[in-house]
């Protein structure tokens, strides 16, 4: 789950990370108010999931409170296209006011689980401020990373390291150390699965401060942190992904027109790829997951037909557990319940009770093509 | 003799009365797996399918059972890892974990712990291993699909597994082991683990390696491929149509950096040696020139 920078620094502030001084507002008004309290220079910046908001033109800085109300109020009214985005954007509910700050150098500190070496790591770089990718690829010596032991955590002698390893004066050196270490608690203490501080800024007065934090929380691991629930922000959500998620059912959007409805995600996933090298294009990603049942089937096709894109639907199914006679009485409970004109299906399916499901299919008057293989499929995909 | 699962193996599954549990238990032993016991707290005494002992604990079972192999259907809030746990402090050599949604730390804490420990983990969320020739089934997957014969099969993802042997079963090519690792971004063993596992098995002669997108796994087996394996493998990854940042169902399969790209594991697998499956439709094609 992927949370708000307002919500990270609140949980940085927590275990004693120091970030700007700022606040979250959602009215002009309010932002007027806070801008004023921290003199009038601040900086305006959009709340909103997606990456790439700098140069969208989420994040602005201005000279007085009422310029910082009038930003504000063009944010709120709002929805940010970034790279990261759909052309449609995300809505902008809140916004962050924050004093400027006097930048003396800009530096890159994150946390996250590396799944080879089974560990937490620490990657840090005094290149911040930019994509760490892009520094990986062209300075890579400007970048370090470190495993840590989870039963050791993050050891003293590592996070002075870290920090030395960012040029910074000597003198530094230790309270960078310290923040390392405070960050490397937020990630323990909260099932994080990335907490990226791009930049960490030490100011001209020395002091180290965390200008930026993007964190996302292991899904998988909210059921043991009720606090940190009340930070998902459904606002931010694709509406047929969260549509989706209601019914268990994992979907992601894209681009194309034939929807996909698929059991298990390695399959789902390999299923797109037949779709787009037949000619044709996905219009979204589906997994109806093992313990699928009739409803779900339905259910997972009337989310596929929210999108008026679609305008055919591949189904494959490899029935292990999930017989085909449920699959088809789920298509059919679907064509029943659907407002709009129900589009041609190619049906792949396989496994048990499969004469029972094409029975079902064939005398259900829908426009079905009911295909042997994928490669099969692939060619009914491809014919218009 | 067949990886991981064999004849020697003796199975018990922990949460067994459970409604996956049950289920599956039910299936395994149908198929033909010597199922021993069953673990799950507070019920020792009772018995499963008319004759499978239910015991307290792990140690328990294998005291009375000798079981050397656990099935986990332990749910994350039940917490799933200390059930791994539990199963290797007590001795037990292969521990399939089948949950779904076991956070990721845990799996680092249970990775740190038992790293020098004499066992073999699968998973989480995975699929399990079967070996059709002395046919042992320790897993989820439909049994039936299966043929035996000389193809070991790799995989991080379930149903896409069934779909490769039911490609490769239609074909004749039969299967020597079928392994799931799992879908998470932290699991036991990996797909090198199995590799080396291959490597020395009799029974194997050709290899199918099936990744997906996220991580640097296939790398890893690419990278062991060219220098050490000896056998032929065909290998196909999933994903090639998935967007950067969006997470395709399974918690790894996420592209975050360059080496998450589909086209970069499959440059890397192509030039360590394995043959490229275009398209998932293609895998009972491009194994059978390989076998």
């Amino acid at each position: 789950m992927k949370i708000h920078e307002y919500q990270a620094k609140s949980l940085l502030g927590k275990h004693g990370v120091p970030v700007p001084e700022g606040q979250v507002v959602n009215t002009q008004n309010e932002a007027m108010d806070v801008a004023e309290k921290l003199g009038g220079n601040v900086v305006v910046k959009a709340q909103v999931h997606a990456g790439g908001r700098g140069k969208a033109g989420g994040v602005k800085l201005v000279g007085s409170s009422s310029e910082a109300a009038q930003v504000c109020n063009e944010l709120l009214n709002s929805n940010l296209v970034t790279i990261q985005t759909g052309s449609d954007g995300v809505p902008v509910d809140k916004v962050l006011i924050e004093e400027i700050i006097d930048v003396k150098k800009e530096l890159y500190v994150a946390f996250t689980i590396d799944g080879v070496k089974k560990k937490v790591v620490a990657i840090v770089s005094e290149f911040g401020g930019m994509e760490i990718e892009e520094v990986a690829e062209n300075n890579p010596d400007k970048v370090l990373t470190l495993e840590l032991d989870s039963s050791l955590g993050a050891s003293p002698y590592k996070t002075r390291k870290l920090a030395s390893f960012l040029n910074v004066d000597v003198k530094q050196i230790r309270p960078l150390a310290n923040v390392i270490s405070s960050l490397y608690d937020v990630f323990v203490s909260n099932d994080c699965s990335l907490v990226e501080i791009n930049p960490l800024v030490i100011t001209g007065d020395g002091r180290v401060l965390a200008a930026d934090a993007k964190i996302t929380i292991d899904d998988d691991a909210l059921f043991r942190h009720p606090n940190l629930s009340e930070f998902y922000d459904p606002a931010q959500e694709d509406p047929f992904e969260k549509q989706a998620a209601k019914f268990g059912i994992s979907y992601v959007k894209l681009d194309g027109d034939i929807g996909c409805l698929v059991n298990g995600a390695g399959l789902a996933m390999a299923t797109m790829d037949v779709t787009r090298s037949s000619g044709a294009s996905p219009a979204n990603f589906l997994d109806v997951g093992g313990g699928a049942d009739e409803s779900k089937v339905s259910e997972a096709l009337k989310i596929i037909l929210l999108d008026e894109k679609v305008k055919k639907i591949f189904i494959n199914i490899f029935g292990g557990i999930l017989k085909c006679d449920i699959v088809a009485r789920g298509i059919l409970d679907a064509s029943r319940n659907i407002d709009r004109e129900f589009p041609e299906l190619v049906v792949r399916m396989l496994g048990t009770n499969f004469d029972e499901g094409r029975e079902i299919l064939m005398k259900s008057g829908l426009n079905i093509s009911l295909v042997n293989d994928l490669k099969e499929a692939a060619d009914s995909l491809k014919s218009d | 003799m067949s990886i991981i699962v064999n004849s020697q193996t003796k199975l018990l599954v922990q949460g067994i009365t459970g409604k996956e549990g049950s289920f599956h238990a039910k299936k395994c032993k149908e198929y033909g797996t010597n199922l021993v016991a069953g673990a799950v707290p507070g019920r020792d005494g009772e018995i499963f399918d008319e004759s499978v002992p239910i015991f307290d604990s792990v140690q328990d079972a294998i005291d009375s059972t000798e079981a050397n192999t656990s099935l986990i259907f332990v749910p994350p809030h039940l917490r799933a890892d200390d059930a791994i746990i539990e199963a290797v402090d007590a001795g037990i050599q292969v521990v399939i974990c089948i949950t779904e949604g076991v956070p990721v730390m845990d799996m680092v804490k249970v990775s740190s712990y038992i790293r020098d420990k004499d066992v073999i983990l699968i998973g989480p969320n995975c699929p399990g291993a079967i070996s059709p020739a002395p046919k042992v089934k320790v897993g989820i997957m439909p049994g039936d699909i299966h043929i035996p014969g000389k193809v070991g099969v790799v995989s991080r993802s379930g149903t896409l597994t069934y779909e490769a042997v039911g490609q490769l079963s239609k074909l004749g090519i039969g299967q020597s082991t079928c392994v799931g690792i799992g879908g998470d971004p932290v699991t036991g063993i990996s797909f090198v683990d199995v590799l080396e596992m291959f490597q020395q098995d009799d029974e194997t002669e050709a290899v199918v390696l099936i990744g997906e997108i996220g991580g640097n796994r296939e790398q890893e087996a690419a990278e062991y491929i060219k220098h050490n394996f000896k056998k032929p493998v065909a290998s196909l990854i999933v994903g090639q149509t998935a967007p950067k940042g969006k997470r395709m169902g399974h918690a790894g399969a996420i592209i975050t950096g360059k080496d998450g790209l589909a086209e970069e594991k499959i440059r890397t697998l192509s030039s360590a040696g394995a043959s490229i499956i275009p398209s998932i439709a293609d895998i009972g094609e491009v194994v059978k020139e390989i076998v």
